[in-house]
């Protein structure tokens, strides 16, 4: 394998160790002793530590584990506590959501969806406490806002799914489960049950943001890495005084596909393409089943379903043919 | 930097856990057949290695011999003969000699018959037998929607064991501690294709009456389709089962870009759907019934004490068409292709046996 092709960090520069700047008077300290770690330095800067957690970051930890335990211990009292199954079924196990029986009552029984209904509850504050601190500390270090934005269209889906699509139908059953197999078993039973997401719009957008920012990723990564021998990995710089890195990069897309975003605008492909990804995503969620309940149905009635010859012409709805015996 | 050894190091590590869980993967070759129309995705695949297992495991046995139809009545000759009693003595024979070879080979007429009395119904076997065999002739009278001319005998179901290899009981296991919440499913699931979705989907369906059609008819929401997600994987769960049972992917019953339009589906959905409600029947028409017959015993009842039940894979045993719909009914005319006795028997009071030791 060619030795330029850095995958890891080939040097680690390695300076003082920092603390940062100093705090404005009445914040929490940073926690731990700053260090330099050979491994960290392979993947990125050699220095771990000190962390800023404060008054949101500990609560949103605290929270976090206890959601994190809520879900562990459901999965493994639903093996009978047994630590064998729990961990030879660990893909398998989940923390289901109520049943349609319950609605969208708060709070059913604990052992009938009740879990469910608390793991999220602290879950969800988990998340919105760690998006208020990533705003809060933009803000203190003088930065945009845009971290916290991307974040945020993330929580979008992520409450869409949890929280405001299942207050729509008016059934926690429309959740999704907490668990590796049983959030994918949700996914596939969502598409079949709204007759095939693929046939949504806003899936298909969403899709292409996914699939777009995938590519977008590897354009960008792999255009600085490969001008890295010119100093490109140094953004900001090639930014304010275009240096012969940022030009060869430029030339590179404008020979290859006629047109190149700059050093500062690929970064605006880049946030926009993620954040749409989610947005989109949340979108086309919330509209299955509140607007549309067959996107397939949906499809052909807007004309975007490819129609297929009848080679079955033989069959019939057996339930029609019998005479409505089910 | 050399990255073999990282990549081994995963591949192995992927491997383990691979084994560990129990992925069922096919290893090549895999031969796949186009059934639907080009662009559609609708393959058949079958592997060839399993194929060939399947071709082997699924031979029909021989009738021993042809019987003679004329002659005297097998009722005339023999003491209470409730159901074959219209065969000739020859043809009650030969069929007494192929069941014995369908289902109790070793054990012999003795697992059936007081040998001293072959009249007496005193062991249970001989009660749930002729159940079954009333069982056999309905299904090839009236499932003919499923299983056609080709039929089935005893044989489909037992081949040479005394209780078929693939039946179905109510799965609570592994029980919840009492604060947990699974909602019977999100474990390895015996009769769900070993997936996380519901464990006892073939009881809503194959026992019970459930709605299985979760698709709204229309594009918008009119209020009429109220199934949640969580009836979907139970749907999607007999659809494993089902799967799983004949070897058979999605797409050999459904255009999976519309599982529910029937306008789209190759015709063994059809035969399917008479499946479901076949296998629903037999079970609450001939199983339920004859549970206070079977004995308390892990070999007859499921775990929650329930009679062990039919499912699609009692019959096909991993192959879409069981036996590779190879008939034996020509040897087996007047005994399993027509109704004779339909009477229902009750069998509320029958006195629970003890088990029966068939290895002695």
């Amino acid at each position: 394998m060619p030795e330029y092709q850095n995958i890891f960090t080939a040097i680690q520069v390695r300076g003082h160790l920092e603390e940062g700047m100093p705090l404005p008077a009445g914040e929490s300290l940073r926690i731990g002793r700053p260090q330099h770690n050979y491994w960290v330095g392979k993947i990125g800067n050699a220095q771990l530590g000190p962390i800023y957690l404060g008054f949101l970051g500990s609560l949103s930890l605290l929270c976090g584990t206890i959601a994190f335990l809520i879900i562990g211990l459901n999965m493994l009292a639903s093996v009978g506590w047994d630590p064998i199954q729990f961990v030879r079924q660990l893909f398998w196990l989940g923390l289901e959501p109520p049943g349609p029986e319950w609605g969208f009552r708060i709070i059913p029984p604990l052992n009938e969806g009740g879990w469910w209904i608390i793991a999220g509850f602290f879950l969800t504050t988990s998340v919105l406490l760690w998006w208020v601190r990533t705003y809060r500390r933009a803000v203190a270090l003088g930065l945009g806002t845009h971290v916290p934005w991307a974040f945020a269209s993330a929580i979008f889906l992520f409450l869409v799914l949890g929280f405001i699509r299942p207050l729509l139908m008016g059934s926690w059953a429309e959740a999704v489960p907490f668990g590796i197999f049983p959030h994918l078993d949700w996914t596939a039973s969502f598409s079949i049950r709204y007759g095939n997401l693929y046939y949504n719009p806003f899936h298909c957008l969403s899709i292409v943001f996914l699939y777009g920012s995938v590519l977008l990723f590897a354009m960008h990564g792999a255009t600085i890495l490969a001008v890295s021998r010119y100093g490109g990995e140094r953004e900001l710089e090639q930014i304010t005084d275009r240096g012969t890195a940022s030009e060869r990069a430029a030339l590179f897309w404008r020979w290859t596909m006629g047109f190149n975003a700059t050093m500062e605008s690929v970064h605006r492909w880049a946030w926009w393409f993620a954040v749409l990804t989610t947005l989109t995503g949340g979108i086309g969620i919330l509209l299955t089943g509140t607007v549309v309940d067959n996107w397939y149905l949906w499809g052909i009635k807007h004309g975007i379903v490819a129609p297929v010859p009848d080679l079955y012409p033989t069959v019939v709805d057996p339930l029609l043919a019998a005479g409505g015996i089910q | 930097m050399n990255f073999a050894l990282p990549m081994a190091a995963g591949a192995a590590a992927l491997l383990g856990i691979a084994s560990f869980v129990g992925v069922d993967w096919d290893a090549p070759p895999v031969e796949t057949e186009q059934v639907g129309y080009r662009g559609t995705g609708m393959f058949v695949s079958k592997d060839a290695g399993e194929a060939a297992a399947g071709r082997a495991a699924n031979v029909v046995p021989e009738s021993p011999w042809e019987p003679d139809p004329e002659g005297e009545r097998a009722s005339e000759v023999y003491e209470n003969v409730q159901v074959l009693g219209h065969l000739s003595d020859d043809q009650f024979t030969q069929f007494m000699a192929s069941i014995t070879e369908w289902v109790s080979p070793e054990a012999g007429c003795a697992y059936c018959h007081n040998v001293e009395n072959m009249a007496s119904d005193e062991v249970y076997t001989k009660i749930v037998s002729r159940r079954m065999i009333q069982m056999n002739q309905a299904i090839n009278v009236d499932w003919q929607t499923h299983v056609g001319t080709t039929g089935v005998t005893c044989y489909t179901c037992h081949r040479g064991n005394p209780v078929p290899k693939e039946v179905w009981y109510r799965d609570l296991e592994p029980k919840p501690a009492s604060r947990g919440y699974r909602d019977g499913q999100n474990v390895a699931g015996v009769f769900s294709g070993n997936s996380s979705l519901p464990q006892n989907a073939l009881e809503s369906y194959l026992l019970g009456n459930e709605e299985i059609r979760v698709h709204a008819d229309t594009a918008l929401p009119t209020g009429a389709q109220t199934a949640t997600t969580k009836e979907t994987e139970k749907t999607w769960a007999l659809m494993m089962h089902m799967s799983e049972s004949l070897n058979a992917n999605c797409v050999t019953c459904h255009n999976s870009r519309a599982f529910n339009d029937w306008d789209q589906s190759p015709p063994q959905r059809v035969t399917a759907w008479y499946g479901i409600r076949m296998a629903r029947q037999l079970n609450t028409d001939y199983m339920v019934g004859l549970t206070p017959v079977f004995p308390m015993d892990a070999q007859h009842r499921g775990p929650e004490g329930d009679v062990l039940k039919v499912s699609c894979a009692t019959c096909h045993n991993g192959v879409q068409k069981p036996l590779y719909g190879v008939s034996m009914l020509d040897d087996y005319e007047d005994s399993l292709r027509k109704k004779s006795n339909t009477e229902v028997p009750d069998y509320t009071g029958f006195v629970t046996p003890q088990a029966v030791v068939i290895d002695e």
